[in-house]
């Protein structure tokens, strides 16, 4: 089916006045800003159903190109704003876009507990592997012994998996892709937008102005390539050593769970309440 | 709870007021003194159709009421000293991204975890600077339950009325009071709800202000797309760095405030009329100063009491009118001398000025602002 028969066009959620973006060449924000508009499209969604919530960071500049309810918040705190609106306004599709900062670094606490909640919000997270906006500064996905900016002489800390973590503490739809693997963001992000509960995509993103400069991938291309190289299937994956796996980014869906969302438990809590407030 | 008269915790009248100003949301992580907040909150919200949730931190909770009054709900938490520090730069988020809600400080004493279960007032110049940037802030602050079940509806009211983040500086001593409180009707008070921007615009610019200088605020998923934004924006809701714009926006958030403070501004007076010292005292510390006053009539001393349940903006002009032919102004406070500074600032230098504190977790009793009178008569 071509895009151009569907009711709303993604040119629809776009806010075109605002271009040209500010992100650098050879980023691949504006590749994951367009996957996301290609699946709002699919999802049969208006642009007022739609809020999304941003945080600070390269990524949290994505709001300024969007043509839907646009909520820009604190580093670190689009999660829980998020839950607030959803709460309080169940009939909206509600995303969080966030980098690695905001969602696993500084907002490391709100993302286990979406999970764990399974509180219904789509995070859409963009991994570029460091602290683009503020220089090139190492985040808590830097692969370990990584040069950046304040980690010269290689970063000492291991990266932490999104994935793994928020599959663990219970997020019931989780996905990873590469901006290589560019067919996919698209893909997965239609399902995280169908699922119910919290879902979860996260995209590892080239940045070749910081991350790649610092670590001999100055250029676009050259990170590309590294992600494709550095990519295994989360299937082809299940058979591989823990050694085979180091440096490894695992792809594909980690996590598609039906079961109870928050807003579905609340409403069962409600009815409790009610009854007890009657029996009074 | 139709006009009952309950005998009440502070901490509960402040949900049951809560309720009947039709707030439908609570975020909150619990602490002493204001957890009975949170546990009426998860029993009474979820009967009426609301939601309690309880966050990972008071960051978090702070955050969610946020978003649940972006998304069209009243919205409150309550916290006290650690957890109003966690939320002092989500407060600053909702003064900028003018969103109404209301926080609850029930006071302990500090700084740091200090006396988790004792009471102050020590946080009072936090409610007024803890956050980044230049701005003004509303603070509101009870001294008996039935002012926590009326000021709280007030707190609501002046928090849509103006798109702002609403402090409600409780303390221990009001908080774990229990005494008779009349638990008015939705029907009985006054209920103000945000003001809405009206149909048929071309389109919708969300920083917009009418003459009040307060924009309305779009339902979301209604007519007009929104923006909301932390950082410098223009009325469109889009990012910029142009310094008139910049500009504007500090000047209007303060102003929308600070010209407004003739409706914001709420106190109480007791025999003040004709008396020559004045006691200016906020929160518990009221009782303990109406007590010193009828204390000092029997000594034949003409003592009245300015009672400030608006704290912030300070009522400076009105402090001023009314200190300025008395012989000497006292002012009681749980802590080491907050708001007396500002009544130095307001009161003529001629005046003797003089405080009543106790900071060691004890509430303030007459008998020390007694003595702080005495002060002032041997000047």
């Amino acid at each position: 089916m071509s895009r151009r028969s569907k009711e709303v066009s993604w040119k629809a959620f776009l806010r075109e006045e605002s271009l040209p973006h500010q992100w650098c060449a050879g980023c691949g924000y504006g590749v994951i800003l367009k996957s996301m508009l290609y699946a709002f499209e699919k999802s049969g969604l208006a642009p007022k159903d739609v809020v999304v919530v941003t945080g600070i960071g390269c990524w949290g500049k994505a709001d300024d190109y969007l043509y839907t309810n646009t909520v820009h918040v604190t580093h670190g705190r689009a999660l829980p704003i998020a839950t607030g609106i959803k709460v309080a306004n169940p009939s909206l599709k509600v995303l969080a876009l966030m980098g690695d900062g905001d969602s696993a670094t500084i907002g490391g606490n709100h993302l286990i507990h979406s999970s764990r909640r399974n509180i219904d919000v789509t995070a859409i997270i963009a991994n570029n592997l460091n602290y683009g906006m503020t220089g090139g500064q190492y985040s808590c996905t830097t692969p370990l012994d990584s040069r950046t900016s304040t980690s010269w002489y290689g970063d000492p800390e291991p990266a932490l998996d999104i994935c793994r973590l928020t599959e663990t503490a219970g997020a019931s739809f989780v996905a990873r892709t590469t901006v290589y693997h560019v067919g996919t963001i698209e893909r997965y992000i239609l399902m995280a937008l169908s699922h119910e509960g919290f879902s979860l995509v996260e995209v590892i993103s080239p940045c070749p102005t910081y991350f790649g400069r610092y670590n001999k991938m100055p250029k676009a291309p050259i990170m590309l390539n590294w992600l494709k190289d550095k990519a295994i299937s989360i299937e082809r994956a299940k058979n591989l050593s823990e050694e085979e796996l180091s440096g490894a980014i695992v792809t594909g869906v980690f996590a598609d769970k039906k079961g109870h969302s928050f807003l579905s438990r609340y409403n069962e809590i409600q009815a409790r309440a009610k009854k007890d407030l009657e029996g009074e | 709870m139709t006009g009952k008269i309950g005998f009440i915790l502070g901490n509960e009248a402040i949900v049951e007021g809560a309720l009947v100003s039709g707030a439908t949301f609570f975020a909150g992580y619990p602490i002493t003194p204001s957890s009975e907040i949170a546990e009426r909150a998860s029993r009474r919200l979820p009967q009426v159709g609301g939601y309690y949730l309880q966050m990972e931190d008071e960051i978090a909770s702070i955050a969610a009421i946020i978003g649940a009054s972006i998304g069209g709900a009243k919205a409150f938490t309550a916290t006290s000293g650690p957890g109003f520090s966690l939320m002092q730069e989500n407060i600053g988020l909702a003064v900028m991204a003018e969103v109404p809600c209301v926080i609850i400080n029930v006071q302990r004493s500090g700084p740091s975890t200090g006396l988790a279960t004792k009471p102050a007032q020590a946080d009072i110049m936090q409610a007024r600077w803890g956050r980044h940037g230049d701005h003004s802030i509303i603070a509101i602050s009870p001294s008996t339950v039935q002012e926590c079940f009326d000021l709280i509806i007030f707190a609501f009211n002046v928090a849509e009325t103006y798109r702002c983040p609403v402090l409600f500086m409780a303390d221990a001593t009001v908080g774990h009071l229990r005494e008779g409180c009349v638990l008015r009707s939705k029907d009985e008070v006054e209920i103000i709800n945000r003001k809405r921007p009206p149909e048929g615009l071309d389109e919708y610019y969300p920083y917009k202000a009418d003459e009040d200088l307060v924009p309305p605020m779009a339902t979301l998923g209604g007519h007009y797309l929104s923006r909301f934004h932390s950082s410098s924006h223009n009325e469109k809701g889009l990012p910029t760095s142009s310094p008139e714009e910049a500009k504007d926006l500090i000047k209007r958030l303060y102003d929308k405030i600070e010209k407004n403070k003739d409706k914001i501004v709420k106190y109480k007076t007791f025999d003040v009329d004709g008396s020559d010292y004045l006691l200016i005292a906020f929160g518990g510390a009221v009782r303990a100063a109406r007590q010193a006053a009828l204390d000092a009539k029997k000594r034949g001393l003409k003592v009245g009491v300015l009672q400030l349940q608006t704290v912030w903006p300070f009522p400076a002009e009105y402090v001023c009118e009314l200190a300025k032919d008395k012989k000497g102004v006292v002012v009681p406070e749980m802590n080491m001398g907050q708001i007396i500074g500002e009544v130095r600032k307001a009161v003529p230098d001629a005046i003797p000025v003089v405080g009543a504190n106790r900071y060691d977790g004890e509430p303030l009793a007459p008998y020390e602002i007694m003595k702080a009178l005495d002060e002032v008569l041997s000047l």
